[in-house]
């Protein structure tokens, strides 16, 4: 969750609307304005849903609030253990904020610290430890043994103590990112923390691919700058006052994964800066795009960066742009371009799609801490904007916004997703707060649709309080859904007119030992049947196989799968014979027809054959 | 396909230490939900973590509202309302359409944080003010939170037109907001000031806002001919 804020211009009132609202607040008294005013008159859908849609009119409350679902089956729901259940919030405790995955291991993060599970059932998850060192947002990241943690608020304490700082410039305030070891799980030690100027809003844990004895922690601090009397060196003046000030940048920590008390700030790269006057404050510098457009907010920060070490590339969301980083030297990062949305009041955060062609940036419209998906608000404002890589240049096809309306009581805008690892496709999971989770197609960017969804109704019936998905992530078979106020949700895919049994299996054969979301690794998939079937069901669904063909394809499938020994290799010996025919096919549609069909027809090609390579 | 390695090796490693932790804790093995579950805090780097029994995790302290969190909350409202009185000035007295865009943005954040402020001080059992008329009662002529205009300011700034208008307007204004980022600053300079979760969020948020609108607004004054 960012900053919250509202500043936009609602297109359905003018200022002479407006005002009338305005002197009767007043007069009224503020105090009053969520009980005694009468309810203003509902603003003017701007866009079309599904009157039917389930989603709609759900009831309120906090673990016994109405539920809507299609295509998920919801295995369990962890409320936030006794530890976390404090009186803030009105006792449903500190927020709970990222998730990060080792193995079977689910970390949760939270305002207040961070809670293991162990998931090897994940449908009986159970807790290992409720781990109290708060700070906010308390995102989490983890790599072998080390677990690293942002923290931004200036309550923080570098010994993990609740009761805050009181001084105002204090030697015991930690901003920045703390660093655990977590080699006994039960116990995690801190072994180190990281100052920085602004804190650390969110981390990505970089891996260098030449060298695994280091990683990196690029570090998005979205906070005021503290008093250089605290830390020395911080300067929060602007970019033509001081050219070494704290806004305008990134910080890159180097965390020896032997010795991680020895991590510290080895660049702090200005990844703003305009490359021809070589001035720090290059991009964005806030305000709207023109009449009628949003304000996207000024680039003096990112609030999220996305990697993808095997391509080279990092994505960052960067407050009034989406950026491009060449990252091939981890520690110097360097742009190689740069978007602006007149959509966008804050970009947040970034997802590749698993070819590294297109990302899926998401707009924080609100700040997370506002209604932003009611019928009154626009559809390609607090949404995602798919924006399509080619020689490393961004190009924008499409948005996706969560298509039903949510209360005046819910807090929605786009929100943390992650790939859902279904061959031939581009499918994402996503929390847009208390919007729930949706789960999108955007293999055409240009055209994404919904797939599958959860929602709970508001919280509460009259006040929007903060809920919701924080992030809602694939990881190794399940859907985990971060929920602000009520804890964790664990879900799994069920087939559907969108998604088959053989796409959900291929995708469940997917298993990673750490899981950073926005340390985005690659998706690779075992041979199996279920992902020469992915295909074919894909091209079957667009009529894109010679119908004979696929046929056969699926016969020659379940034959072999079902056999043995001299008979299996006799259909084995077919399979590859038709894996022939349709390289054939697949060079026959690229002349004639799409490249989408060719491009599947050549992977189920390859399916078959490493699928019968692995059977001998 | 990541390390399939490693998944293994981890599941396996953390089982065998979840194990070893059961059997020296006695305490394990509980269902999330249950009640029966280990609780720690680390301390500063390179000293030991200790195990919370249930009572001590309830019973620690937290952060809470401070009175120079409420000093500030209760002198922003009238703060924010009058920038809401100047905002109400604008469609009268200019057609720039900056401005005028400028004005609603205005008006529209300025009046969801009063409702929020308020609900704030409400929910702690505090006083908010009462506004009337974009005037804070109990709050006298001689009592302006730091940028807010004067009477006579205001007065002034009520019978200019035209580019007069335009100008001291966004003088007025962006003096307005300096004065909110001195109140920031205040209240972080003030022993417990802004630490509490909900606070800290919204005061970071008016810092940045009214920084990048004063920016905004300096451009808009050095064009205006």
């Amino acid at each position: 969750m960012s900053r919250g804020k509202i500043l936009t211009l609602l297109r359905q009132s003018g200022p002479a609307a407006l005002l009338p609202a305005i002197a009767f607040g007043l007069l009224a008294g503020p105090g009053s304005v969520a009980a005694q005013d009468p309810p203003p008159p509902p603003p003017e859908a701007v866009w079309e849903w599904d009157p039917d849609d389930p989603r709609i009119g759900l009831a309120p409350g906090l673990h016994d609030a109405g539920m809507a679902i299609n295509n998920l089956a919801r295995l369990v729901s962890l409320p936030k253990p006794d530890p976390f259940l404090t009186d803030e919030a009105g006792g449903r405790g500190p927020t709970n904020s990222d998730i990060a995955f080792q193995g079977d291991l689910v970390f949760q993060g939270s305002y207040w610290g961070f809670q293991v599970f162990d998931a090897s059932d994940p449908a009986e998850p159970e807790l290992v430890v409720a781990v109290v060192c708060p700070g906010g947002q308390g995102d989490v990241s983890v790599h072998e043994n080390l677990l690293f943690m942002s923290v931004q608020q200036a309550s923080a304490r570098l010994d993990c103590g609740t009761e805050g700082v009181q001084d105002s410039v204090s030697t015991v305030r930690l901003q920045g990112i703390r660093i655990f070891d977590i080699s006994d799980i039960g116990n995690p030690r801190q072994v180190k923390t990281v100052q920085t100027c602004r804190g650390s809003h969110t981390h990505t844990l970089v891996t260098d691919p030449g060298d695994d004895s280091h990683v990196y922690i690029y570090v998005s601090g979205t906070g005021r700058v503290r008093s250089g009397s605290e830390l020395e060196g911080c300067s929060g003046l602007p970019a033509d006052e001081d050219e070494d000030t704290a806004l305008f940048r990134i910080e890159i920590i180097e965390v020896p994964v032997d010795a991680p008390e020895n991590a510290e700030v080895v660049n702090m790269p200005r990844i703003f800066a305009d490359p021809e006057t070589g001035e720090i404050a290059g991009l964005w510098a806030g305000g709207d795009h023109g009449e009628g457009t949003q304000a996207s907010r000024l680039t003096n920060q990112c609030h999220d960066i996305t990697v993808r070490s095997d391509l080279g590339l990092a994505a960052g969301a960067c407050s009034g742009n989406g950026i491009l980083l060449d990252i091939s030297d981890p520690e110097n990062p360097v742009r190689i371009d740069q978007v602006v949305d007149p959509n966008f009041a804050y970009w947040h955060s970034a997802t590749f799609n698993n070819d590294g062609t297109a990302i899926v940036f998401t707009d924080e419209w609100g700040g997370g801490g506002a209604p932003r998906c009611r019928g009154s608000d626009p559809e390609t404002w607090g949404a995602n904007a798919i924006f399509t890589i080619r020689d490393r240049k961004m190009e924008l096809a499409g948005y996706y916004k969560l298509p039903v309306p949510q209360t005046e009581q819910e807090n929605c805008v786009a929100h943390n997703g992650s790939m859902i690892p279904v061959p031939g496709r581009d499918i994402m999971v996503q929390g847009w707060y208390q919007g729930g989770l949706s789960i999108f197609d955007f293999t055409d960017p240009e055209n994404p649709f919904e797939i599958a969804y959860f929602d709970r109704g508001p919280l509460d019936a009259v006040e929007m309080l903060s809920g919701g998905y924080w992030s809602a992530y694939w990881h190794n078979g399940s859907i985990y859904g971060a929920e602000i106020a009520r804890g964790v949700d664990v879900f799994q895919l069920a087939a559907s007119e969108h998604l088959s049994q053989a796409e959900i299996d291929a995708a469940m054969s997917v298993m990673v030992g750490d899981s950073n979301v926005q340390n985005q690794e690659r998706f690779d998939w075992p041979a199996s049947f279920a992902v020469a079937r992915s295909y074919l069901v894909q091209m079957q669904r667009s009529s894109g196989i010679n119908t004979e063909r696929g046929e056969r394809v699926a016969s020659l499938l379940d034959m072999a799968e079902s056999q043995s020994g001299a008979d299996r290799n006799a259909t084995l010996d077919e399979l590859n014979a038709v894996a022939a025919e349709l390289d054939e096919d697949a060079r026959r549609a690229e002349n004639a027809a799409g490249p989408g069909d060719a491009r599947r027809l050549a992977l189920l090609a390859d399916a078959i054959r490493d699928l019968t390579a692995s059977l001998r | 396909m990541l390390s399939d390695r490693r998944t293994k090796g981890a599941g396996m490693r953390f089982r065998h230490g979840i194990g070893l932790l059961c059997l020296a804790l006695a305490a394990c093995g509980g269902e999330a939900g249950e009640g029966e579950m280990r609780t720690v805090q680390p301390g500063a780097p390179g000293e030991a973590t200790r195990v919370l029994t249930v009572e001590e995790a309830a019973s620690l302290e937290h952060v809470t509202h401070t009175p120079a969190d409420v000093r500030f909350m209760q002198g922003m409202i009238p703060h924010h309302a009058q920038a809401l009185e100047m905002a109400a000035l604008i469609p009268e007295r200019t057609e720039h359409e900056g401005l005028l865009l400028l004005g609603r943005r205005i008006e529209i954040s300025q009046r969801d944080e009063i409702a929020w402020m308020t609900r704030w001080l409400e929910r702690r059992g505090e006083t908010a003010p009462m506004m009337g008329a974009g005037h804070a009662h109990g709050l006298g002529e001689g009592e302006l939170m730091p940028g807010m205009l004067s009477r006579e300011e205001m007065d002034a700034l009520a019978a200019a037109r035209g580019s007069g208008f335009d100008r001291l307007f966004l003088e007025g204004m962006i003096k307005h907001h300096q004065g909110a980022l001195t109140m920031v600053a205040e209240l972080f300079g003030s022993p417990g000031g802004g630490q509490e979760t909900e606070i800290f969020r919204f005061a970071a948020d008016v810092d940045a806002d009214q920084d990048m609108e004063i920016l905004r607004m300096r451009d808009m004054l050095n064009r205006i001919p």
